[in-house]
């Protein structure tokens, strides 16, 4: 262990005076490592190759629907296929990505502190999601197969009769160590921004996508130990006799869909906040403007998380035992602060000089597809028509373009916060190639999707009616994945052809936050010197000191010698 | 601190008025109890913060007038690298697949994990490298 000092005051004439780190290479520093930059690049790689692997299951499952009666896989495999495709991209790719890999990586140095705060237990976090997703996926390699009940395992769907096998147990098995990897990670984070910022940095200072993975920690550590729990009961239920989940026994069904969906909504904002965040650091950036409505911003993610412990059973309404009104005023009201946040953006970007970069592009079909998916969300929160649009192509079709958006929101960061991380930017034409291909192919592959719903083409089927619409409508959608597919090759090309080839320099977009302060890579403990902080944006009030921000709010204290507020 | 306060205390209030309505009218338990535990979530650690928050002076992270000089000190002592968590991993994998493969794996698995809790405990008492 060694003992971390601040970093020295900057003046401009410093130079970079520094510590070198001298640590094992090679395999033994990726096992050994305890720095947050290393362990979130493994996270990075981890999750980007599990949405590889999800995307794969994806691409055969649209093929399987392009014809109504089709027998590329067999209807045990097509369970199969659904099942690990939603469980990959849910528990291995969305979460992990964001708090795992770029907020791992970003946060710290996003507030000023030499690493996470417990970067022991950060190297466990990572050691228990791989193992997780190695032991989820390994249920492909027994004879009975992967898990085949579906990513949310309803009981009593799910209990040793309806499902024997060591796949359905492998699979809770992995989940087990995912989850405690996300809980660590949760705690990590909040403990990180509450203890570890640099002098200056009041709460009301941090970057916005810092502010949203500090609700993030805080929404794991209230959602995953329920998951977690369920999960235990459920392999008791399983193994050693106990009837939770049985009827038989005098256990309760429908308790597995409680407590799997008090997990379960909270987790859809355990995936969104993350890339919500990320999107607000890329769009001022490249409006050239400061975020419009910072204090909003904030406010509207703590709305998002704290409603959104209470709107579980909307996904319930048609087992006819939960709460209706309840449930439907309060996921209707999620609408507002997730409008605040649209109306945010547009107002970012309203009069700004923006930069049509690779980074700002995903981010733009970011707030266009969720709003897509955030509008058709509204429709379902309405019982009257989620009763008929249940369990159809709708609801696949509005969790896709939120998704979807999450993985436009993620490819941003990747290409802002990618020459941060390696030191080299991503090809730009490439880049835009990618963002046609990937924008245009979500909404060919959801659009469909949402007519076939409302047609009453049901969920998870392997098989359906010679009927001539359905048809069309499907081989739009297999369109549209294989254009998702191909954007995804085209991300792939980009990164083998632009390795190593376009240096980044520190601050390649005159960013604002701290993380562009440092150099690129950041060195072991992240900066050899840090600005005086007295705004949001302390890299360009030091880059610009005749354009300083002066904080949100219009109070010329602060003994700032320049008090005006900019206006571009 | 007050700020963190504040933030923690303000969810677990907000989660309390949730329970309380929900619970009063659905007179459904699952869902009340997991509300309850999630008030619990705000208020501990928030009324923990606003505690030490009245009894200790602004920290230099709190003081929107700090100066980096301010801040001057050891701020921590952070491991350069460690084995212990790949080892505890290990260990936890292994118990995993003794749910699934047989209990025999129970015994590398804990094993592992014991050894990694004794020696990254001993890592961090005295210091310590790969």
């Amino acid at each position: 262990m060694t003992d971390v000092l601040n970093p020295p005051v900057t003046t401009p004439s410093d130079d970079h005076g520094h510590e070198e780190h001298h640590g094992p290479t090679g395999i033994l520093k990726w096992i050994t490592t305890t720095d947050h930059k290393v362990i979130g690049l493994s996270y990075t790689v981890t999750s980007v190759l599990m949405l590889v692997i999800g995307g794969l299951f994806a691409e055969i499952i649209r093929f399987q629907l392009a014809t109504p009666n089709a027998n590329l896989v067999s209807l045990a495999q097509y369970n199969e296929l659904f099942t690990m495709h939603g469980s990959v991209m849910i528990y291995l790719f969305a979460g992990p990505f964001a708090f795992g890999g770029l907020a791992n990586i970003i946060v710290p140095i996003q507030i000023g502190a030499p690493d996470m705060a417990f970067p022991r237990l950060n190297a466990l976090s990572y050691w228990l999601y791989l193992t997780g997703a190695i032991t989820m996926l390994a249920g492909f390699f027994t004879a009975g197969g992967a898990a085949n009940f579906g990513w949310v395992a309803y009981a009593p769907l799910s209990n040793s009769i309806n499902t024997p096998g060591a796949g359905a147990d492998l699979w809770i098995g992995g989940l087990l160590l995912t989850g405690f990897s996300a809980i660590f990670t949760g705690v990590n984070l909040t403990a990180t921004i509450f203890y570890l910022r640099a002098p200056g940095m009041t709460m009301f200072r941090m970057p916005i996508f810092t502010w949203n993975m500090l609700v993030t920690g805080i929404l794991i550590l209230l959602a995953f130990p329920v998951l977690t729990a369920g999960l235990v009961m459920l392999y008791c239920d399983r193994h050693f006799g106990t009837h939770i989940y049985s009827v038989t026994g005098g256990g309760v069904p429908v308790l597995w869909q409680h407590i799997f969906w008090f997990w379960g909504h909270p987790e859809v904002y355990i995936l969104a906040l993350p890339f919500f965040g990320m999107v607000t650091e890329i769009i001022p950036v490249f409006s050239r403007k400061p975020v419009f409505g910072y204090k909003g911003m904030i406010f509207a993610t703590l709305s998002i998380a704290a409603l959104s412990l209470g709107v579980w059973a909307h996904h319930m309404f048609t087992t006819g035992v939960v709460l209706l009104p309840f449930f439907s005023i309060m996921s209707l009201l999620i609408a507002v602060p997730t409008g605040i946040k649209i109306f945010n953006w547009i107002g970012t970007m309203w009069r700004g000089q923006i930069w049509f970069s690779t980074a700002m592009l995903m981010a733009i079909g970011f707030v266009v597809t969720f709003l897509i998916g955030g509008l058709t969300g509204i429709y379902l929160a309405s019982p009257p028509l989620d009763f008929f649009t249940h369990d159809t192509y709708f609801v696949v079709a509005h969790f896709h373009s939120v998704v979807m958006a999450l993985v436009l929101g993620g490819m941003a960061g990747l290409y802002y916060w990618g020459p941060k991380i390696t030191g080299y930017l991503l090809n730009e034409r490439y880049g835009k190639i990618q963002f046609w291909f990937l924008f245009i192919g979500t909404q060919v592959f959801t659009f469909p999707q949402y007519l076939l719903g409302l047609r009453g083409m049901p969920r998870r089927v392997a098989i359906y009616a010679h009927d001539p619409q359905w048809k069309l409508l499907n081989d739009w959608s297999t369109i549209g994945a294989i254009l998702i597919g191909v954007s995804t090759l085209i991300f792939v090309v980009n990164v083998a052809v632009s390795w190593k080839k376009y240096p980044a320099g520190d601050n390649p977009w005159d960013a604002h936050t701290l993380e562009w302060f440092t150099t690129s890579p950041p060195p072991h403990h992240n900066f050899y010197r840090l600005p005086q902080i007295r705004s949001e944006r302390p890299t360009w009030d030091y880059n610009h000191p005749e354009h300083r921000s002066l904080g949100h709010g219009k109070h010329p204290g602060l003994g700032d010698p320049h008090p005006e507020v900019v206006e571009d | 601190m007050k700020a963190e306060a504040k933030l923690m205390l303000g969810l677990g209030l907000f989660f309390g008025l949730m329970c309380a309505v929900y619970w009063n009218w659905s007179l459904e338990n699952a869902g009340g109890v997991m509300m309850f535990a999630g008030m619990l979530l705000g208020f501990l650690p928030g009324g923990y913060f606003y505690w030490w928050s009245r009894r200790m002076k602004a920290r230099p992270e709190d003081d929107p007038y700090a100066t980096q000089a301010g801040g001057a000190g050891v701020i921590g002592s952070f491991p350069g690298t460690s084995i212990w968590p790949f080892t505890m991993g290990m260990g936890a994998f292994l118990v995993v697949l003794a749910l699934v493969f047989g209990i025999w794996f129970l015994i590398p698995g804990l094993g592992l994990v014991g050894w990694a809790v004794l020696g990254g405990t001993s890592e961090g008492r005295r210091g310590g490298k790969v």
